[in-house]
């Protein structure tokens, strides 16, 4: 009969930090209407920097809960923090737009410390029941936050077609899960691995296959990216920064350690399902956002195209030599591509206008000349993007196309390659449209959005020193369980 | 006793009409239904495997799946009451407005 001990408890601590602090704010937002609107944004920060807190004491911990469904380590610790570190963002860019463009609900920051639960318990799930929960934990607030802008239409649209197709897949997760259990009789990673040896192989192949659908739908790897574009045109631009980074990490999170815990057995099948969604992806993200003439769009694409890099790391999961490598530089992309990703949104939001004006490359045109610190942002976060050094995004692919070379697949790296030369097209002509035509963009003056970008570009640049050194750190602290 | 292949049969049925029906319906109500018949397959599938392995915790799983739909219901309904309203219409071809 298991029983629970304080361990389990201090596991979960972050977790009940997080969710108690949110069903708090619930209240809070109902009794004190009349407190100002900077009250809500106010305490959900100090609510994740608090659960932030007690995600630092994790660090170094090294052990399962509740009977193995949740674990708690280094690769957990990092991608908790990297969510609330989004999260924080996510609030600082959002108070002054939801004002101005007259979003503004307290409901939103509670969605959204929601939602980062959700993200926090996908890096931590030890059991593919709870892989399943954290997904819809976190999927369904943001469901609601992708509709926020009620009654605009373009919201409406785009919180109804993520909550289709996001339903949707997690029915594919969920039959997945459904048939690694009817194949070994059990959820637990562990358990499935030790009952592996009298498992029906095609059940598990298929499952593990259906498992590989409902993640790929999360971190919008082609050909399940359809709802991509709309969903992030659509929605609030602070809530396409947050899902941006929140549901690729946590897709990705859970994928990695799925596959390389559960799945290793599997791997002759998998690799090549793996590497042709990798090629799909790298292909259709950067050529279908060359086509693009609104940035949000483009940057949808360009979101697919980063879910592609990430994934051609991922299908070197079968390599015994490359698998340490392998959730490094996962983890080390994922913290470059989410300096770079928040920052260019912000510069969009600054640009930004009611009923979804100013978002049109030709909107871009004089930016350079208008304001200067936030076209040379831009810059930066297009260079990173496109992986061009100075910037962590040079740093981020190198990694990734290490790990792929690693692990002997020479042909991935190539199309990885070359369709980074092509997204330089799309990324430049951002950079060209700001520079060298000439136009009289509106740019709002809010200087959290101007802040956000400065830091996140000197981030993005200063970093770049000391890739090193911190990818050397992150291989060491944090994956001693892989 | 009934074959636990059957139900896995049964269950494969339920969940490729569940897929099909989100991929050619409409109707937005009616995509929505084919999402719960996906669920409810895999519902079946770790009852039916419950019985056969004699645990209970593929049955547990169940009313977390259950939990997890009725959550799903009150988020996607109220999405799908505000297109209506502001619309007048839940056919998803005439909803859709974004393209490239």
């Amino acid at each position: 009969m298991p029983t629970f001990t304080a361990l389990d408890f201090q596991i979960l601590l972050p977790q009940i930090v997080l969710v108690s602090w949110a069903c708090a704010l619930l209240l809070v937002s109902v009794f004190a209407r009349r407190a100002g609107p900077g009250l809500m944004p106010l305490l959900s920060a100090l609510g994740l920097l608090v659960t932030g807190i007690f995600v630092a004491f994790q660090f170094n911990l090294e052990a399962e809960g509740f009977g193995g469904m949740l674990v708690a380590d280094g690769f957990s610790a990092f991608l908790s923090l990297l969510v609330i570190f989004g999260g924080l963002l996510t609030i600082v860019l959002s108070y002054n737009y939801l004002q101005r463009m007259d979003w503004a609900k307290p409901e939103y920051y509670v969605l959204m410390l929601f939602s980062i639960s959700g993200m926090m318990l996908m890096g931590a799930a030890g059991d593919l029941i709870v892989v399943f929960l954290a997904l819809e934990l976190l999927s369904i607030p943001l469901y609601v936050l992708a509709a926020f802008a009620y009654p605009d239409k373009r919201s409406e649209e785009a919180g109804l077609k993520y909550f289709l197709l996001g339903a949707f897949a997690s029915g594919f997760l969920l039959y997945g899960v459904a048939l690694v259990y009817a194949a070994t009789g059990s959820t637990s990673f562990t358990q499935i691995v030790a009952a592996l040896a009298t498992a029906q192989p095609l059940y598990l192949a298929t499952g593990a296959g259906l498992i590989l659908v409902g993640l790929g739908f999360k971190v919008a790897a082609v050909p399940f990216h359809m709802w991509t574009p709309d969903v992030y045109q659509g929605s609030p631009t602070s809530v396409t920064a947050f899902m941006a980074l929140g549901a690729k990490a946590a897709g990705f999170a859970a994928l990695v350690r799925i596959l390389l815990v559960v799945f290793p057995s599997v791997s002759a099948q998998l690799t090549p399902v793996l590497a042709g969604l990798t090629v799909a992806t790298l292909v259709v993200g950067n050529l279908l956002a060359i086509a693009q003439s609104n940035v949000k769009r483009m940057l949808a694409y360009s979101s697919i195209s980063h879910a592609g890099f990430l994934l051609m790391a991922v299908s070197a999961y079968g390599s015994d030599a490359a698998r340490f490598d392998l959730v490094a530089s996962v983890l080390f992309y994922l913290l470059a591509f989410a300096l770079a990703s928040f920052g260019s949104w912000a510069v969009v939001m600054a640009l930004e206008h009611k009923e979804g004006r100013g978002l049109e490359f030709a909107d871009y045109a004089g930016l350079g000349r208008k304001a200067p610190g936030l076209a040379a942002a831009m810059v930066v976060f297009m260079l990173s993007f496109t992986g061009v050094p100075p910037t962590l995004g040079f740093a981020g692919k190198f990694y990734l196309f290490r790990t792929v070379l690693e692990a002997g697949q020479v042909g991935l790296a190539l199309v990885g390659v070359l369709t980074s030369l092509v997204s330089a097209y799309y990324y430049l002509r951002l950079i060209v449209v700001m520079y060298m035509q000439k136009g009289t963009p509106k740019v709002h003056d809010d200087r959290s959005l101007a802040w956000t970008a400065g830091l996140t570009a000197a981030a993005t640049v200063v970093l770049f020193l000391f890739a090193q050194p911190l990818f050397g750190w992150a291989a060491q602290a944090l994956l001693k369980i892989f | 006793m009934v074959p636990v292949s059957y139900y896995f049969a049964l269950s494969a049925i339920l969940f490729t009409l569940g897929a099909l029906g989100v991929l050619i319906r409409r109707n937005a109500i009616i995509v929505f239904m084919s999402i719960e018949l996906m669920l409810n397959a895999a519902n079946l599938l770790f009852v039916a495997f419950a019985r056969t392995y004699g645990a209970l915790n593929g049955q547990i799983y169940v009313f977390f799946v259950i939990a997890v739909a009725a959550a799903e219901v009150a988020v996607g309904l109220a999405l799908i009451v505000a297109i209506f309203r502001s619309r007048q219409t839940v056919n998803l071809d005439e909803i859709s407005s974004m393209k490239g």
